[in-house]
């Protein structure tokens, strides 16, 4: 009787068992790899937008403050999108035929609103309050990439819960004060920074914290002097560092 | 006292040779004519089970499980009763292939492989349960530890996250001795079968099985460190699964009886399955040789033994309720015996029928002896391990502390088809493998052969001098 396999068929079994044992290990990584991606997380990947809105333009070119659109930061958990009638205060009179504008006037003959593509989602299971985080001192920049500097608006961070949960679990290393100005509210000081950035757009001048956020970083320090003086801001603002990981902050 | 040449003279009657072995039990493999109208007949009522399974199931997604029977305040109804139903059926295989393998009890030989298949198939019905219940199946890999985007750990403190541990460890380990035991019988397949494709298959999956010495000296190592594992495992996991009801604070459920009395119970349940599954294909495959009265009458020890350690566990719940003097522990009695005192007081008197009253038949030698009688004891201790879990778990949960949360459970249709569909699949997987494995040890059949010839010379040369 013939043999039923080749010789080479011991090396093939061996192989196929060891890719086996393996498969699991690949699969994992490829896995935790692409749930990490941009593909998957949309991280400075920009959006088509019906208006190729610039904030590199607005915010940073004309010092245009983000609160002049974005109305609702301050006081309410949604940051709000402008009204087409907040486009209309200024481009009722320049551009005023530009083409690249021809939705938002369209939109302001028939009153329906431009649909903007949404480029920050978090989950329907979790509150996001942007007031509490503005009047606390965090930066826009923190969360939302070096956005004076996008001429499309892309996402700037994954948004994941681990990623919360780094300011979360060790706020004094995040939050953000004007050293030069310190006698400004927490969240006056957060949006003085856009107007230091006109003269000094790559931050050489301002503290090592500021100059991360000028560069699209995370503000986050582990200098001893930096994070005392973090621990100091948290009792200054009131923020309490033992509830802040508490499921109910953000699942309420 | 019988001696070990009559002992093993009971376990592999009559005259015989290797290849007769070979013959008998390879072909109902390598012979597809032998499966005939019976097997058609009962694996068709699998396949239809399947189906209703799958149609539950999708229900179930569709809609989410509020299909389901349970709510507050019994959130755990069918779904637990069946897991851990389920759970108890495979402890059985587990039991006779590792830690009657460590005892050497010969006996185990010719029921192992079979009942390792049961439990198997029996952990893959246990398992749906608990993952459907999640309600999102889809992301069960939560129920891993792994570095995520979420930084959440399970729950460690939970004896649910252990039960996780417990059965994947205990699927794993299964699969592996299952598959490992079955390698020569494999390579015995890949040189009988006379067509190419079936040689290659079973060739295979027989990676390289040659017979030598080498072989056979790896395959013990392997099958003893395997069943080394596997041993731990008849006790722990059902002790995890009893931990689900014993960590909690539900009168009923908090008894630090539950460990030991969970585990007899499964083994109860897990030699009255492989009986009643046992006691048919035996009769359908003419396996009357292999599978013997002296099978059946250790079999139906082993159930009677555990059985009354059952019984004893019962005992006890009542004793613990009346000597702990707690009021709750109390009311929970007397809602589970008094008739009328909650709407299902009679299934503790069925559950005390089914699987106290009519086991006890089996201390009669003529019981055990007598197949038809076997086979409805087994199937009662079935139906009554079914009511253990039925009363445990939801009328413990229907009238907890407060009377203003008393609650009501009843199954709805997509419970029952569920129930249903698992044992479907159960009979669906049990005659495929039936089908297409060889059922019975074939290889420890012919050692066991082997041990008798090798006495009987020796008897013979004795007899001689």
């Amino acid at each position: 009787m013939a043999n039923l396999f080749k010789p080479s068929a011991n090396s093939a079994a061996k192989v196929s068992l060891l890719s086996l044992a393996g498969l699991p290990v690949v699969l994992f990584f490829t896995g935790s790899q692409i749930s990490r991606s941009s593909a998957n997380t949309g991280v400075e990947n920009p959006l088509s937008q019906p208006i190729p809105f610039s904030h590199q333009h607005h915010a940073y070119e004309l010092g245009i403050d983000c609160r002049y659109c974005h109305t609702g930061v301050e006081r309410t958990g949604y940051a709000g999108l402008p009204q087409t009638e907040t486009c209309m205060s200024c481009h009722s009179q320049i551009w005023t035929n530009s083409p690249l504008l021809e939705p938002v006037r369209k939109s302001y003959e028939t009153g329906e609103p431009i649909k903007w593509a949404l480029v920050n989602k978090v989950p329907e299971f979790v509150y996001f309050n942007h007031s509490i985080h503005v009047n606390r001192g965090v930066s826009c920049n923190n969360c939302h990439g070096p956005i004076q500097k996008m001429h499309i608006t892309y996402k700037g961070r994954n948004l994941h819960m681990s990623w919360c949960l780094q300011c979360h679990s060790k706020p004094e290393e995040y939050l953000y004060s004007d050293e030069k100005n310190p006698d400004l509210t927490p969240r006056q000081q957060v949006f003085n920074f856009y107007l230091k950035l006109q003269t000094d757009p790559n931050g050489q001048q301002m503290g090592p914290q500021e100059q991360q956020l000028a560069l699209g970083n995370e503000q986050r320090t582990t200098v001893k002097d930096l994070v005392a003086r973090g621990n100091e801001l948290l009792k200054q603002r009131g923020v309490k560092k033992a509830q802040l990981q508490d499921c109910a902050v953000c699942h309420h | 006292m019988p001696t070990l040449a009559s002992e093993n003279e009971l376990l592999l009657p009559g005259k015989r040779t290797y290849k007769s072995i070979d013959e008998q039990l390879g072909d109902i493999v390598l012979d597809q004519s032998r499966h005939g109208k019976t097997w058609f007949t009962v694996f068709s009522i699998g396949f239809l089970g399947v189906n209703l399974l799958l149609v539950s199931i999708l229900w179930l997604l569709w809609n989410g499980i509020g299909v389901w029977g349970n709510n507050q305040p019994v959130g755990w109804g069918f779904d637990i009763i069946n897991f851990v139903w389920w759970i108890g059926i495979g402890h059985a295989g587990t039991l006779i292939s590792a830690i009657l393998l460590l005892l050497r009890q010969g006996w185990r030989n010719s029921i192992n492989r079979f009942a390792e298949a049961m439990t198997i198939f029996a952990v893959m019905c246990a398992g749906m349960y608990p993952l459907l219940h999640t309600g999102r199946p889809w992301v069960a890999y939560w129920l891993m530890p792994y570095p995520n985007v979420l930084a959440m750990w399970p729950q460690f403190r939970s004896p649910l996250v252990w039960d996780v541990f417990a059965v994947t460890t205990y699927m794993t380990v299964s699969i592996l001795f299952w598959y490992v035991g079955l390698i020569p019988d494999l390579a015995t397949l890949r040189d009988r079968a006379t067509s190419k494709p079936v040689r290659v298959i079973f060739g295979m999956l027989a990676l390289g099985w040659n017979g030598g010495a080498k072989s056979w000296h790896r395959y013990m190592h392997a099958s003893i460190m395997l069943a080394g594992l596997s041993a731990p495992l008849v006790l722990s996991v059902h002790s995890i699964v009893s931990f689900d009801f014993a960590m909690s604070i539900v009168p009923g459920w908090v008894t630090t009886i539950f460990p030991p009395y969970f585990v007899a119970g499964a083994v109860f349940a897990g030699f009255a399955m492989v009986i009643a599954l046992a006691i048919p294909i035996r009769k359908w495959y003419r396996l009357e040789d292999f599978i013997t009265m002296k099978h059946f009458d250790w079999m139906a020890k082993v159930m009677l033994a555990t059985g009354l350690i059952v019984a004893y566990g019962y005992g006890m719940e009542v004793f613990y309720a009346w000597y702990s003097g707690n009021a709750f522990e109390t009311a929970l009695l007397f809602n589970r015996v008094r008739f009328g005192q909650t709407p299902y007081s009679w299934s503790f008197w069925a559950l005390m029928l089914f699987n106290v009253v009519i086991p006890n038949a089996l201390w009669l030698p003529k019981v055990r002896q007598n197949l038809t009688a076997l086979f409805w004891i087994s199937m009662s201790i079935s139906i009554g391990m079914w009511f253990e879990r039925y009363v445990i778990i939801p009328i413990s949960l229907t009238r907890d502390f407060l009377p203003s949360s008393f609650g009501f459970y009843t199954p709805t249709i997509v419970d029952i088809g569920m129930f249903a569909g698992t044992i479907g699949f159960f009979i669906f997987m049990m005659f495929l493998f039936i089908r297409f494995l060889p059922m019975i040890n074939i290889f420890e059949m012919k050692e066991l052969w082997h041990h008798m010839k090798h006495h009987d010379k020796a008897h013979a040369a004795s007899e001689a001098h």
